[in-house]
């Protein structure tokens, strides 16, 4: 039996926002790297959009969770549909992360 | 212009397999100043819209601005190569990006999703100025046009490696395929960035309607088998094989392949074993 780690206690006075980071990658492995990439930022300190970026912010997505983002979701391995084997279409491998941030006196 | 003309300047197979891999033809600068000059004038106050399906002639009557641009032996010969003689328009605008204006569009591709292998349209975009990276030029991204997404759908997708952002010196017109996901930028300068844009439906069978006489060179098949970074590692495989089935079609060769993707996995042997 494991324990789950007990949730940080929220700070008294803290405003609390979401990053969000995701990655697509390119293979269903964590650890494979980074083909393509979007940022939102529920703090809005920065706005994101697309074609903003030449370069990912990370190599793969193992980088992204050592710099401290925290997976919360990664693209089910669905088997094509009857007749569809062949067919592209949405990037596959794509995994959800997040950051907490205090905004503070931003309000 | 004159048939000759358009023969001269009619696209190799090596460009023709280009666009079947890329989903894009890039002519850089070929419209001249002075219908440069002409469109900045003629643009920001709009080209009115024609109805759906409305032939090139009746469109752009001769001798106005628009047919002077598509009777530019560089764009006519594209235009033929790709869609094949009277084409209809489909439709036109001119797209703005204002100054500052904070927002990009997202990643889409046009009109409704469209999975046609034989047949396609293409959209003549042309950039009247200089667009600079700041400018908000168009994004768009290689070798997408065959993934089967409808319109917006892939909106969440921001920056994908290998993409394009397009920077380009004046007079310069990209052919894309139907299916290329692609969106105006945000644009971060203080000047409009002006494109016109006119999507193309052919009126016969788009097969060898470009100059065949390189159908044999070596690099049709390396362009046809070009990899784009943004690719998934097994994805990338079946773009190979979607592009051979669209190269079978261009061409009416049933027997072309590349690395044995789609002879490989048709092969069903009728013949009993003695």
């Amino acid at each position: 039996m494991t324990t789950t780690p007990p949730t940080p206690a929220p700070v008294p006075g803290a405003t609390l926002r979401q990053r969000i980071l995701v990655l697509y990658l390119s293979t269903s492995a964590l650890d494979s790297h980074v083909l393509g990439w979007a940022f939102y930022d529920g703090s809005g300190r920065t706005s994101p959009t697309t074609g903003d970026a030449e370069e990912p912010p990370y190599a793969t997505g193992v980088a992204a969770l050592r710099d401290g983002w925290r997976l919360i979701q990664a693209a089910q391995l669905i088997p094509p549909y009857p007749g569809h084997e062949y067919d592209v279409s949405f990037l596959k491998h794509e995994f959800f992360f997040e950051q907490i941030v205090d905004i503070g006196d931003d309000r | 212009m004159t048939t000759t003309n358009i023969t001269e300047h009619l696209l190799s197979s090596v460009q023709m397999a280009h666009f079947v891999s890329h989903g894009t033809i890039r002519l850089d600068a070929v419209v001249p100043a002075e219908l440069n000059d002409e469109a900045m004038e003629v643009l920001p106050a709009g080209v009115p819209p024609v109805p759906y399906g409305t032939p090139v002639p009746q469109a752009y009557p001769e001798g106005s601005f628009v047919r002077r641009l598509l009777q530019l032996p560089e764009v006519a010969g594209a235009l033929a190569s790709l869609v094949g003689p009277d084409p209809r328009i489909d439709h036109h605008a001119v797209h703005v990006r204002g100054p500052r204006e904070g927002e990009a569009q997202p990643l889409h591709a046009d009109a409704i999703i469209d999975v046609r292998r034989d047949a396609f349209d293409v959209q003549l975009m042309y950039y009247p100025a200089r667009v600079t990276l700041d400018m908000g030029g168009t994004l768009s991204v290689p070798g997408s046009h065959l993934r089967r997404t409808n319109e917006s759908d892939t909106g969440r997708y921001q920056n994908l490696r290998g993409q394009s952002r397009l920077v380009c010196e004046a007079g310069t017109v990209v052919f894309l395929h139907h299916g290329l996901w692609h969106g105006g930028r945000r644009n971060d300068s203080d000047i409009p960035r002006y494109m016109f844009k006119i999507r193309f439906n052919p009126t016969v069978r788009q097969r060898l309607l470009w100059d065949t006489s390189d159908l044999a060179d070596p690099r049709v098949a390396a362009e046809l088998d070009t990899h784009f970074p943004w690719y998934e590692q097994a994805t990338a495989r079946l773009e190979r094989y979607n592009r051979v089935l669209m190269w079978r079609a261009l061409t009416g060769d049933d027997t072309f392949d590349l690395d044995h993707w789609v002879t490989r996995v048709s092969n069903r042997p009728q013949e009993a074993a003695v």
